[in-house]
């Protein structure tokens, strides 16, 4: 190949760098042999405690939940995962039908107009969201009712931050607010008054976000029936592995007046000369690789092949299946929580509020608790006190079709004994 | 051929995958929450069984290219073979079924995995520490600019603008934009390269940082690099590194010792994980040490081989994501990077500037080249010269598709006409560099010859070209009321009740 | 009726009095593509001379538009909406874009035929 180029050796084609930057070499150990660099990375994973999915009580964001094999069989195909992005749709047909079935899915599930082929995670849905509303309404300020999940609050802090947003807490929209957060459920499992919410920022002028929990939507009301403008939230329980906290999915759905300000990727239906159907990259003129600095977002690289994965979960379960699950995490939910609040010093943190398959709770002994259960194989609850200093010995437990009844016996007996 | 929508395939009367029932004594939530809190209506999914939904996904696979199959020289992508032991690892349970709030003392594992891949990303970039959280190239330069922005407002500095290269990526406006700045261009000089004259003319007081990648998106390196640095750096501006390049040069040269501040780097390009039909990717950001106070916030720290996750970071911009980035993705690149070890990333980088340079030499003739080699591990050519015989970029990609070819990036740098950007990387073999030279040979022929039969390509797959204007237009119109077809999803033709 | 007038941003203007038409030439909707979309300002908006009042969008490009003259919008052609691919086959005609009203002089800087003519064969 030197020779056909016309030069002798490498350095010839290595003349435009500078000598002085040149390295002798590179400071890292050499290569290994596969079974070397797998019998490492085996014992990286080694030093980790996996705890056994039915006897895993926490939640706060990542959840476990049943994932059908269908969804790794799919995801695992080459033609799948070593794909690009569709530039190019008469070969990327099945990564472009298999999104905009995604869309039509999201759009269902929170019953709005038109929703996206994906964002990073749930936090920075919620962040694009309130940019969308910051750049439609003009006004500079976002609301934030409630207990919006703390990590997603700080990713909306440092998205607006560099633009000079102003996050505020509070449920009184003004004349200067963009949007109104909210999450449904909340971080600690609450049910809100998510109509009650979409109608204050309505009467204020702005845009009500929801951030809601894709699986609870088989139950509860979607954004799309109050009215909410924007539907946002994280689709990890849509069948992904919590794998320390990604890759997992974001999604984002919208009335159809804010389509043109949605970020990232739409795919569109189309047809060719044959008029056979196709599906291909739409709207692109919102993108940054054509509006640059006018684009509606930066994101070029979005979460395709977790979209992929939750279309899989979602088309196998259907809308029954979603309905199912949903139902026995909220009994479950309510079994575990009747049997604690039974037990002596412990009682619902927040009694007059419903919950659905995570609530808070305040338990008698929070320094010993969570030890005592991992002694027994168990993840306990989420020591609410790390983020809300009001929230001292307040632990958040959640239940799904994972945690079965014998489960929900030991966890009992464990912090019983 | 085509598949129908699993919406379409739908039937009502299918089984409902056998699920676990409650065995709980509980009331349901239908029974317990107010109505109005509940679904009114239930959500028109697809009821598939379940050999249904594996022959639907079956099909879509088969419709698309992907580098298990195809040669895929997407120029600024580096689609690199992805090897199929990251997958293996990745999928230990070990990392799979870690929850992100576990404590400390149970993920000691992941957690010295993402030290020691910071290590080696380090090595590789020449910077003094690096944060995991971004979760893509944009992500990361957005998280970078903010750091760069940090830095400044702690010296009581405003800068309010960052100069972007006309050549740039177009994330890079629009990651300055997001973070608040105000974005100035710089022009390219004649030779590909950015212009010295208008960089300096356009640097100030106000400038907070330039935005450079190296090689540039013309695959060319920026010989005059260490002045750049020097002109920035002396108005207190940082220097920012695009990433995407990186495959040019491991174990070659580092952008941190070229005087490059913030450096973001794409795994999935560079590190071998897979691209997922445009995701998930990794955007990993590593800073010198002035900016390591504004690292996002959780960082990775070890002392006495005992490792935690360090919150109290007063300086820091917050978090850009939640946890700790694509963990998965992590784990694939630090696989990668075991079994590549110093010498053979060295190796990679050297034989990805060797298959650009071939490739180049092998177009010469065909294309135009505008500009003048060596490249280092991509090349942008141009089919201006087929312009007189009707035939334009987009016409070239279509006929590369029709010969079994992904198509090379089109139109882009903006800077080149009719640019067709190629990046054969080092995990192709000579016979495939040839293949793909032969069928741009045959390409260019025929659009001599018959150009009439390349505007029609491509035939032989399941679509041929789609009227993407047609798409635009009614999606407008449904934007505009003037339809009820959104063209954006499926629309059910019933309502169903709960 | 005068001559159209062009400006370095391949806006057309006629001035008839105080009336001006604008939309875009023939050489700018040629680069765009075929249009699929415009985003334009509402009738009464007051605009400044060179500011950015609106978009044209292909599927493969977007393009400001910027005021020629300074002038208060009496009107914006209403077709456009449903047809937007009046621009790409008629653009000095049926593809105009709006009407203002002058409230200024005219600016010095704007060409005639011939010199955007010369102008645009520099730049394809």
């Amino acid at each position: 190949m030197l020779a056909a180029i016309g030069i002798d050796s490498m350095e010839g084609l290595l003349v435009d760098i500078p000598r002085s930057l040149r390295i002798p070499r590179l400071e890292l150990p050499n290569g290994l042999s596969e079974f070397e660099t797998m019998a490492q990375i085996t014992s990286l994973a080694d030093r980790n405690r996996v705890f056994p999915d039915r006897l895993t009580f926490r939640g706060g964001g990542v959840y476990r939940r049943f994932i059908p094999a269908a969804v790794a069989a799919v995801t695992s195909k080459p033609e799948f995962y070593t794909a690009y992005t569709p530039y190019q749709p008469e070969a990327s047909q099945g990564t472009l039908q298999a999104i905009y079935e995604f869309q039509t899915l999201i759009a269902e599930l929170t019953a709005l107009d038109v929703a996206n082929a994906s964002l990073y995670d749930g936090a920075t849905a919620v962040a694009e969201a309130a940019m969308m509303a910051f750049v439609h309404t003009g006004r500079k300020e976002v609301l934030v009712s409630g207990y919006l999940h703390p990590e997603y609050l700080d990713v909306l802090r440092a998205f607006g931050e560099g633009r000079g947003i102003k996050i505020r807490k509070g449920s009184e929209p003004t004349a200067k607010t963009a949007a109104v957060i909210f999450q449904q459920p909340d971080f600690l499992g609450l049910l809100v008054d998510a109509a009650g919410l979409t109608k204050r920022a309505h009467d204020a002028g702005a845009i009500a976000i929801a951030c809601v929990d894709p699986i609870s939507l088989a139950l509860l009301a979607p954004p799309g029936q109050y009215g909410a403008d924007i539907a946002v939230g994280e689709g990890q329980q849509l069948g992904l592995s919590p794998s320390y906290g990604g890759p997992h999915v974001g999604f984002i759905a919208c009335h159809k007046d804010l389509v043109r300000r949605l970020p990232g990727r739409l795919i569109g239906e189309s047809h060719d000369a044959q008029g056979r159907r196709g599906f291909v990259l739409t709207l692109t003129a919102r993108e940054q690789h054509i509006r640059r600095e006018k684009a509606t977002s930066n994101i070029c690289t979005n979460h395709s092949l977790c979209a992929l994965a939750a279309s899989v979960y979602m088309t196998y379960m259907g809308a029954e299946g979603m309905r199912h699950v949903a139902d026995v995490s909220f009994k479950r939910a309510h079994a575990l929580a009747a049997r604690l609040t039974a037990l002596p010093g412990w009682e619902l943190a927040f009694p007059e509020q419903q919950f659905l398959n995570e609530f808070p709770i305040r338990v008698p002994k929070p320094a010993v608790m969570n030890r005592k259960l991992a002694r027994r194989g168990i993840l306990g609850g989420l020591d609410m006190h790390r983020w809300y200093r009001e929230l001292k010995g307040v632990f958040t437990f959640t239940c799904t079709e994972v945690n079965d009844p014998r489960a929900i016996d030991e966890l009992v007996e464990a912090v019983s004994s | 051929m085509t598949e129908p929508l699993s919406f379409e395939k739908s039937r009502p009367n299918a089984h409902a995958p056998r699920l676990p029932d409650a065995d709980v004594t509980a009331a349901g939530a239908a029974d317990v929450i107010p109505r109005e809190l509940l679904r009114s209506q239930a959500p028109a999914l697809p009821r598939l069984s379940e050999p249904e939904v594996m022959r639907h996904y079956s099909r879509l696979a088969s419709m698309n290219y992907s580098i298990s199959e195809q040669f895929y020289p997407l120029g600024s992508c580096t689609m690199k073979y992805n090897p199929v032991a990251n997958e293996a690892a990745a999928s230990l349970p070990g990392f799979t079924a870690l929850h992100p709030y576990q404590d400390e003392e149970s993920v000691q594992g992941a957690l010295e995995l993402m030290w020691r891949l910071e290590q080696a990303l380090c090595a590789v970039v020449g910077v003094d520490r690096v944060t995991l959280q971004p979760a893509a190239g944009a992500h990361g330069e957005w998280t970078a600019l903010r750091m760069i922005q940090a830095f400044h407002r702690s010296r009581g500095e405003a800068r309010t603008e960052v100069l972007v290269p006309d050549s740039a990526h177009g994330t890079n406006p629009a990651s300055a934009a997001l973070s608040g700045f105000q974005v100035v261009e710089v022009a390219s000089a004649p030779d590909g390269r950015i212009s010295l004259a208008d960089l300096e003319a356009k640097l100030s007081s106000r400038v907070a940082a330039l935005m450079l990648t190296n090689p540039n998106t013309l695959g060319l390196f920026e010989r005059e690099i260490l002045d750049i640095a020097e002109l920035v750096h002396n108005t207190g501006a940082k220097l920012y590194y695009d990433g995407a390049n990186l495959n040019a040069f491991m174990g070659v040269c580092r952008p941190g010792d070229m005087g490059f501040d913030a450096v973001h780097m794409n795994l999935h390009k560079t590190f071998t994980t897979p691209h997922g039909g445009g995701g998930p990717g990794a955007g990993p950001v590593g800073v010198k040490s002035d900016l390591v106070p504004f690292l996002p916030t959780p960082t990775v720290e070890r002392t006495n081989g005992h490792l935690k996750l360090d919150f109290k970071r007063p300086q820091s911009i917050g978090r850009v994501r939640s946890f700790y980035g694509n963990f998965g993705m992590l784990v694939r690149a630090y696989t990668y990077i075991v079994a590549m070890g110093g010498d053979g990333l060295t190796q990679a980088s050297m034989d990805a500037v060797l298959s650009a340079n071939y490739l180049r030499k092998r177009m010469e003739g065909l294309l135009d080249l505008p500009h003048e080699g060596p490249c280092m591990h991509e090349f942008v050519a141009s089919a201006h010269n087929l312009a007189p015989n009707g035939i334009r970029a987009l016409d070239v990609a279509k006929g590369l598709l029709e010969r079994d070819f992904y198509a090379p990036t089109i139109y882009f740098p903006l800077v080149v006409p009719e640019a067709i950007m190629v990046e054969p990387t080092e995990t192709e073999s000579k016979a495939t560099l040839d293949a793909f030279a032969d069928a741009i040979a045959e390409i260019v022929k025929e659009a001599k010859e018959d150009p009439d039969k390349l505007h029609h390509e491509p035939h032989s797959l399941p679509v041929g070209r789609l009227d993407e204007v047609a798409t635009a237009r009614r999606i407008n119109a449904y934007l505009l009321g003037q339809s009820e077809d959104p063209i954006l999803r499926w629309k059910p033709a019933r309502e169903q009740p709960c | 009726m005068a001559g159209r007038l062009y400006t370095k941003s391949h806006e057309w203007l006629t001035v008839e009095g105080k009336n001006v038409t604008v939309g875009i030439t023939d050489f700018a909707q040629a680069q765009l593509g075929d249009v699929v979309f415009l985003e334009l300002p509402n009738p009464g908006r007051k605009l400044d001379v060179g500011e950015s009042f609106g978009v044209v969008e292909s599927v493969k490009a977007a393009s400001d538009l910027y005021a020629p003259v300074s002038g208060r919008v009496t009107a914006t052609n209403d077709q456009l909406a449903a047809k937007p691919e009046l621009i790409n086959s008629d653009p000095y005609g049926d593809g105009w874009i709006l009407k203002l009203e002058l409230t200024g002089a005219l600016p010095t800087d704007l060409m005639d035929e011939a010199a955007y003519k010369k102008s645009t064969e520099s730049q394809a």
